[in-house]
Parts: C-alpha cells; structure tokens; sequence
C-alpha cells in the first residue's frame, strides 16, 4: 500500500507546531499503525530528519501508553482498539492520514504526537484506591464477592488509562476514566468505607487538574479501547451527591 | 583469548541453617529493625514501578522510609508487568486438591529443573498465600464462582488448579492494585515519583550502592540522585533478542550498569521461549505477542502428521492430524511446561510440518472445547484474547484454530542476589525479573507475578531494614567525587553515541543482534553456533560505534537516544550470554544444549559438573569475565529427570 500521512509536528511546549505530509510507501497490509510510523522513522532518521516522536510500549493494547488521534478519531478507525493494535488492512491503499495527538487542556503536548497525562495519576492519588497497607490484610476468602459484582468491578478496572476518552470529549472532561475507578471500587466490599470520601477527592482532584466538565456528550465510551460504559459516570454522579449530602470530607482515609 | 577465567566460589548465601520451612521465619526473627522514628531519615531509591518496584515503594513508604522512584514510561502503572495475562500462582488450596506450600515448593524447584536455591523457592511458596490476600484488599477484581469465592485454573508444569486470575488481564489488575497503593503514598508525600526517568548508572560510595544517575527523558538533563540504599526493580532482559514478548522500552540498562560497577550477574543464558506467540509475519515485525498459556487448558495443539501438508485445517481429518503434544507427554499433554512445549514445536516445525505462510508454527484448536463448554462459555473466560488475535491476523479463532509459535519471553537470569535478595555489592537489592533468583534454568507459568509480589511486597521489606539499620551512613550529596564521575561518565557516554552520525539506525542493528541471540543462543545451542555467534557479536558491536546513527541532541525528548543507550548494552550482555550458554556443557530447562540430550531428545542434566549458580563478575571492556560459582545443595527436593510423560 503507499500511502499520505500528514503528521502533527511540534518541537516543544513552546512551539506552535503544525501538520507536515510525508508520502509512505510499501507498507504491508500486517503491520500495525506503530511499525508503520516506524518504518517513516527510520526513513526520517537515515535522511538526517528528525523522527516522528510518539509514546507507545507494550504495543498490544494494555499499558495505554500510545494513543493518537487517526483522522480525528482517538486510536482510529476501528472500535475497541488501541493504536497499537491497529492494523494497516483497516486503511485503503492510496488513502491520506491524519495523525495528530490527544488534544486537551489537561494534556499539553510535549513533543509531536507525545503528550503528558500526569493528571490521571493525580486523580488516583487522590482517592484512587482501598487502604490495604500491606501485612493487614484478612484472609482472601474471608468476604465474598457476588460473582455479578465481581464481574462488573473487573469491566470498569479494565481501564488502560490511555486517555482516548478525554481527546473525543469536546469538554476535554475525564470523567470515563475517574467513572471508571469509582465504579470498580465502589461495587466491591473492599471499597465500602473510602466510598465517599473518595469520590470527592478524585472528583476534586480532576477539576484542579484542568479537565473540563461532563456534558453527557456521550464521546467517550464509543472511543474508549476497552469499552469502559457511560453509565459508570452515571454511578459517580450519583454518588458524588450522597457524599455531598453526606457532608463526607475529603481527606483519604477518614 | 580466553572467554573467561573462574574466581573464588560463593561462599555463603546467608539462608539460615535449620528446616527449610523455618528458614524465613529465622531470618525474620533475626533482621534487625529500624525504628520508626529513624525511617524517616532514610532514603531508599527504588528503579523501576512494575509489581516488584511498585509493591516495593508502595511497602517501604507505607512503613516511613523516604522512598524516591523511578520509571521510563510516562507512569508508573505502565510497567511491562501490566501486560501478563494469565494468573498468579498461590498454595491456597481453596481447591482441596492435594496442594500445599510444600507442593507448590516441589514444583517451582523441579519446574526450575533444579537449577535454583531451596531456601528462596521454599519462602516464594511460603509467602504466596499472603499475597491473594494482600491483592483481595486492595480490591484486586480477581475471577470468581458463583458463590462467591476466587475462581483458580491450572497452568503449565502443575497438576493442580493453584492459579488466581483477573480474565486475560491478571498483571494489569495486580500491577493497578500496586500503582494505586503506591499513588496513595505519594499523594501522602512520601514517595517522590520520578516518571520518564532513565537510569544510566549505579554510584558507589566506599564500595556501597548509595545512589544512580537518570537521564529526564522530557527535557534531558543528567542528574546524579543519592540514597542510603538502591533497589532495582527494573524487569527482564528478553528484548536482547530485539524480537519478544516483552514491551519495546523493557532494557538490560540498569541492571548491566550494576554489573559493570560489579555486581554478579548470574545464569545470564537461561532465557524462556514462551511456546504461545503469535507467529511472525514479516520484516516490519516490531514485537511478539503473546497468546496466553491458560488457552493451552482448553486448546489443543497439533500439526499435520504429514510433511508439507498445505490444506487449509478445517479439511485435514483427526486421523490425519497429530497431537504431539497428547501423545509425547500422556500425563500432562497439552499442559507440559513451556521450555518442553516450546522445543516440541521447533521439532515439527523442523520436520517440515510446521503450518501457516512461513511454516514456523503449529494449531491451537479449540473446537473440541467449544464443543464441550459452548461458545460462551470460551468466550468467557478467553474473549479478550482471541479479539486479540484476531486483530493481529485478521483471523477468527472461534472458527479457524489459532497459530502459534514459540518466542522470547522472559529471562530466568539477572543480577546474583543472597537470600536478602541484595547483590554482592552491600546495599544494592535486586527484586522481580532482574534477580535471577528462584526459577532456575525455567519459571513455571503464573510464578513471575508471583516472586515480583512475594519480593516487594514482603521479602525486600524485612531483609532491606536489616541492612539500613546497621547505619546511619555518612551523608553524602551529588557534589561526592564518586557521584561527580558516575554523571560525567553518563555525559560522555550519551555524547560518543551522538557523535557517530553513521550511517545504519539503531533499529538495523538492535535487530541484526536479535537474529544471532535467536539462531545461536535461542531454543536450541551448540558449541560451534555460540563460538561464532560470540565473534559476530564483537563484529557487529564494532561496526555499531562506528556507523550507528543517532538523530538529535541529547538536550530534548530523543527516543532513538533512549533506544541506542539501551542497544549498546544488549550488545555487551549478548556476548556474556553466549559464554555462559557455551560454558554451561549440559542442558536444563530453558538451555539446551544440542550435545547434551536423552536419547528421546529431552534435556540432560549433568548434576555433577553443573548443579550450580554461574554468577559473572565484569573486569574491563573486552577482558574474560569472572566466574564465580554458588554450589546448589537439594535437601528436600531430590534432582531426577524431570518427566512430564
Ligand atoms: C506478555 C507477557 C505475559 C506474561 N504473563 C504472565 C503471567 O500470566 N503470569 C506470570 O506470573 N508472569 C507473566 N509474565 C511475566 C511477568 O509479567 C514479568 O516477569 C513481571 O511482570 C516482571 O515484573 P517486574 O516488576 O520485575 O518488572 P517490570 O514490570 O518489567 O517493570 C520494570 C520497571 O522498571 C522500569 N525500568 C526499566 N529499566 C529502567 C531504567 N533503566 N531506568 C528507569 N526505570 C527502568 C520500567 O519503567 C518499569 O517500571 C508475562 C510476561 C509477558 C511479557
Ligand atoms: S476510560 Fe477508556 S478511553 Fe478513558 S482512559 Fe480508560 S481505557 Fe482509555
Ligand atoms: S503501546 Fe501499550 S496500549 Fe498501545
């Protein structure tokens, strides 16, 4: 296949950046979107050129390092993929692409397509997880799980943390993903007693991080790898209020 | 000149004496302690954030120590072990099936064909059932029955169902659950998380570990960070072979530093080729995939029983077909261990009875099994990883049987570590896949996950206060003339390798390696294939400084900087894998060696020349290595002939 690809390059922070087109030819209907930049990189490095910086690393669609936004659609074209595992026999020989990063306030660009995302680790710092210090914990099978719980809580802790959702939101909101934990958690016994106070400080904690609100633009799910469902965002809503009501602080812990 | 020269052997292990089932309650009860108050005066620095370095962090911060960490990814939850699929062992026995610690113990020192330590493969047992629970509390969405309860499946090398999982995603729901606890800590302030953070090398101080050197992967400043002690947590060295399992930025970098600085690193040629991978599909291959071991409980593996049998499956009738595996090894079949799988599939392959375009693969069927349970039931416990496959080769599973082939998956060796997992340089600790620990020459399926846990978690935890608390060290700062050589040594390294500007990319090379690592030092070694592998290596190592081509400065993001540092190491460990292999005169586990085999082809064991730790001192560029030997004494597990027939 030969194909265009326009490319969103940007030297820095500070840089303006714009789109650059790089004609790429016989490129094999096999190899995934990856090997096919790198097949331009490699070009791009023997020519004295600098290469196209993307962030990627396991390359099979669970560390959620990658992720570009392909024609406008986060990771491409094909749903329940990352860009990793896209593959080139999505695309038509001849065809132009788009290849741009994720686009939002909370992730500024670092370099081309590279972006930083550090604000969902702040988001799970603040509230993100059980207090289990180690050593303290009961034995396994001390609390059963209902297998529906279990099932349902693993379903949203599926998330890659990937941030497609928040570059197809047109709020830029992170809300799927904070959804996403809360939901996870808060369906297990194990999550019970942080319920509240950790939904206020991961709800918090993602407002200060610059995300914009949840609109219900309903975006996200359908650009989200591992189909994390709207109606998690509909779990935190709900809870958000009980704790609201609650008058629950947010000090992880209490 | 000669390959290597043999030094003194390694005395002590520093494992109590007594019952082997005391031995960790001994060495507890004997750690020193650090008192609270004193903890939080102490730094630790803690490389990588994977479930050994994440647990790790996570622990000793929870516990009051100062804890500094660092990863190369843009977060710590994208440690490589977010990609293990199937499960973590544990001797919980919630199945009532005859397993036990002392079982599970059996089989890890015989799954290892007796090539680890009794004392370490007894306390990972020991600690497994702590584990479950550890990760149960943390909310760890672990599989489950109906009534409740966790759901266990079986895995290679066992006849027992001792293996808990999350779906196909069992490291990332253990690896989110470590990430989380360590997020908690540096929320709390006590743990400073260095993300895109590259360490390029060990600082030494009066012969102790005290600090490393990073490289900011953003904005490329080197900086020198100091410590009372140094944990690596910084995985497997699988992409030597620049084809693996293993994720793209997975590097030998941090723990060859170490060596270099003088740190053992042991049994370096003892690599798992994982026999479930998606085969190859031509030049531009960048990585393999892994198709987890738990698909071999439901499907079955077979070739044609003819050569160059080209129809398409669906056609080829069962009397025609050969389960090799079924019929080979009747009592664990399709669940034989994956070095015995593994070469089992080279073997048809190199009858010429491979399958698919380019012959080097082998069905994994599951028809019978959808048959039997019904498709939902596949789909259930299988879905996300035959979507998987099927966006990879555009093939459906439920409808035509998967191909499959061995590929470099994990690295049983790594830097020698004593029972306190700290290397032979006092206050370097070495935890998960970058020890070389407790599998031996093989690691049974579902173990990784759990020795990178039980070590993080728990083990490092104890052992690491017992060395702190001999302190307080001298304070020392990055201004230290050791610290002030260790950067500038980083700074000219970093500029030799701009300063090239040949005319090949790091990529050419790192894969030319790859192809002679994986035809001479793979699934199958020979004397005459190491020897000249060992000289292409040094060829082609010198053709890499002369011509390799490094785009950039090293003052910004640089990623085929990152990947040439990262290249120049594999080099040097390439060739120390070749030696070892070369040295190591007999096969065990994941080394074979084609002069040394069974009449029916299986491993031979020499146990009179062999039955010990290779561990490899480093004396200077291009001089012989030290070997230094670590005697293996089984007390409770009696070598045999490992037999999975
Ligand atoms: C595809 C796949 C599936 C697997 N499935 C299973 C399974 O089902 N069960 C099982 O038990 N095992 C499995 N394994 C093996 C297991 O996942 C690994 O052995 C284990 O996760 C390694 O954990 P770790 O913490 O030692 O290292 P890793 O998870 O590899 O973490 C390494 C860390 O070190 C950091 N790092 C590395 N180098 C540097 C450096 N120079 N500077 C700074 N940071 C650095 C990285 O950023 C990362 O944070 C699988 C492996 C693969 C490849
Ligand atoms: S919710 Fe989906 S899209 Fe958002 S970060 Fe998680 S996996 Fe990515
Ligand atoms: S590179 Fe890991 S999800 Fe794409």
């Amino acid at each position: 296949m030969n194909l265009t690809l326009r490319i969103w390059r940007q030297k820095g922070p500070e840089d303006k950046g714009r789109m650059v087109t790089y004609p790429v030819d016989d490129v094999s209907p096999d190899m995934s979107f990856l090997e096919m930049l790198d097949v331009l990189n490699e070009r791009l490095i023997l020519a004295g050129d600098d290469p196209v910086a993307f962030d990627h690393d396991c390359r099979e669609g669970i560390c959620g390092m990658c992720g570009l936004m392909i024609n406008g659609d986060a990771h491409g074209p094909q749903r329940g993929t990352t860009a990793c595992q896209l593959h080139m026999r999505q695309f038509k020989d001849g065809e132009t692409i788009d290849i741009e990063p994720w686009r939002a306030s909370a992730f500024p660009v670092v370099k081309d397509l590279v972006v930083n995302r550090s604000a969902f680790d702040r988001i799970i710092a603040a509230g993100g997880y059980v207090t289990a210090p180690t050593g303290s914990a009961p034995e396994a099978h001390s609390t059963p799980v209902a297998k529906a719980n279990a099932d349902a809580a693993f379903e949203s802790a599926a998330c890659i943390g990937c941030g497609a959702c928040v570059a197809a939101c047109p709020n830029g909101s992170g809300m799927l993903f904070t959804a996403a934990k809360l939901t996870q958690l808060s369906l297990l016994p194990q999550g019970q007693p942080e319920r509240y106070t950790r939904v206020i400080g991961m709800v918090d904690a993602h407002d200060e991080a610059g995300f914009g609100g949840c609109t219900n633009a309903g975006e996200c799910t359908p650009a989200c790898p591992k189909g994390i469902p709207l109606n998690t965002i509909g779990r935190l809503n709900r809870d958000y209020l009980a704790a609201t009501a609650k008058g629950a602080n947010n000090t992880p812990g209490s | 000149m000669e390959l290597f020269t043999e030094g003194d052997p390694i005395a002590d292990t520093k494992a109590p004496a007594g019952p082997v089932e005391k031995r960790w309650e001994t060495r507890r009860f004997e750690a020193k302690l650090v008192n609270p108050a004193n903890r939080r005066k102490m730094t630790v620095i803690v490389v990588g954030t994977g479930l050994a370095g994440g647990s790790a962090a996570a622990t000793l911060a929870e516990q009051g120590y100062h804890v500094k960490s660092y990863c190369y990814q843009d977060s710590p939850r994208r440690a490589h072990s977010i990609a293990a699929q199937g499960g973590i062992n544990a001797a919980k026995n919630y199945r009532n099936d005859g397993d036990s610690v002392h079982r599970l113990f059996y089989d890890t020192v015989k799954g290892g064909d007796f090539r680890s330590r009794e004392s370490n493969v007894h306390r990972l047992a020991e600690v497994s059932v702590n584990i479950i629970d550890q990760c149960v509390a943390q909310g760890v969405p672990f599989a489950r029955e109906y009534g409740g309860l966790l759901d266990t499946r079986s895995f290679g090398g066992a006849q027992v169902q001792r293996t808990f999982y999350a779906r196909g995603q069992t490291g990332q729901q253990l690896l989110l659950g470590a990430y989380q606890a360590l997020e908690r800590q540096i929320g709390l302030g006590n743990v400073e998380m260095n993300a895109r953070h590259e360490m390029l090398e060990l600082v030494l101080v009066d012969g102790r570990a005290r600090g490393i050197v990073v490289r900011d992967l953003v904005t490329g400043e080197i900086s020198t960070e100091m410590a009372d002690a140094v944990v690596l947590a910084s995985g497997g060295y699988g992409n030597v072979f620049y084809l693996s399992t293993n994720a793209k930025g997975c590097n030998v970098t941090a723990t060859w530093r170490a060596h270099r600085k003088g740190a053992y690193f042991a049994n370096p040629c003892y690599t798992q080729i994982h026999p479930t991978c998606i085969p190859v599909s031509g030049d531009h291959q960048s990585k393999l995939t892994l198709m987890s071991e738990s698909l071999r409980n439901d499907g079955r593996v077979w070739v044609p029983k003819t050569k160059g049998d080209d129809r398409s499956p669906k056609d080829i009738g069962e009397d025609e077909r050969d389960y090799y595996l079924e019929r080979i090894y009747p009592s664990f079949g399709n669940l034989v261990p994956r070095d015995i799988a593994s070469r089992a599939a080279k073997n048809v392959c190199d009858e010429g009875r491979g399958v698919g375009p380019t012959k080097l693969g082998v069905y994994l069927d599951f028809a019978d099994a959808i048959g039997r349970l019904g498709r939902k039931a596949i789909e259930a416990k299988y879905g996300n990883l035959f979507e998987m496959y099927e966006r990879i080769t555009g093939e459906d599973p439920y409808e035509v049987p998967m191909r499959i082939y061995p590929a470099v998956h994990y690295t049983m060796g790594g830097l020698w570590v004593d029972y306190d997992l700290q290397s032979n340089i006092p206050g370097l600790f070495v935890i998960g896949e970058a020890n070389f620990s407790d599998h031996g020459a093989n690691r049974l399926g579902a173990s990784a996950l759990m020795q990178g846990l039980a070590d993080g978690y728990f083990v490092l935890p104890t052992t690491i206060a017992n060395y702190l608390a001999s302190g307080p060290l001298e304070k020392v700062d990055a201004s230290h003339p050791a610290a002030v050589e260790a950067r500038t040594d980083v700074e000219d390294r970093v500029q030799r390798l701009l300063a090239v500007d040949g005319d090949r990319t790091v990529d050419s090379f790192h894969r030319e390696l790859g192809q002679i690592m994986w035809e001479h030092c793979g699934m199958e070694r020979s004397e005459a294939g190491l020897r000249k592998a060992i000289d292409e290596i040094r060829a082609l190592r010198e053709q890499f400084w002369q011509r390799v081509k490094v785009s950039g400065t090293g003052e910004e993001l640089n990623q085929s900087l990152e990947k040439a540092g990262r290249v120049a190491d594999f080099f040097e460990l390439a060739e120390l894998m070749c030696i070892d292999a070369l040295h190591r005169e007999e096969s065990c586990g994941g080394h074979f060696r084609a002069e040394h085999q069974t009449p029916d082809g299986e491993a031979q064991r020499d146990d009179d020349r062999f039955a010990y730790v290779a561990a490899w001192e480093f004396t200077a560029d291009g001089g012989p290595s030290v070997l230094h030997k670590e005697d293996l004494k089984f007390e409770y597990v009696h070598p045999t002939q490992r037999s999975y027939k």
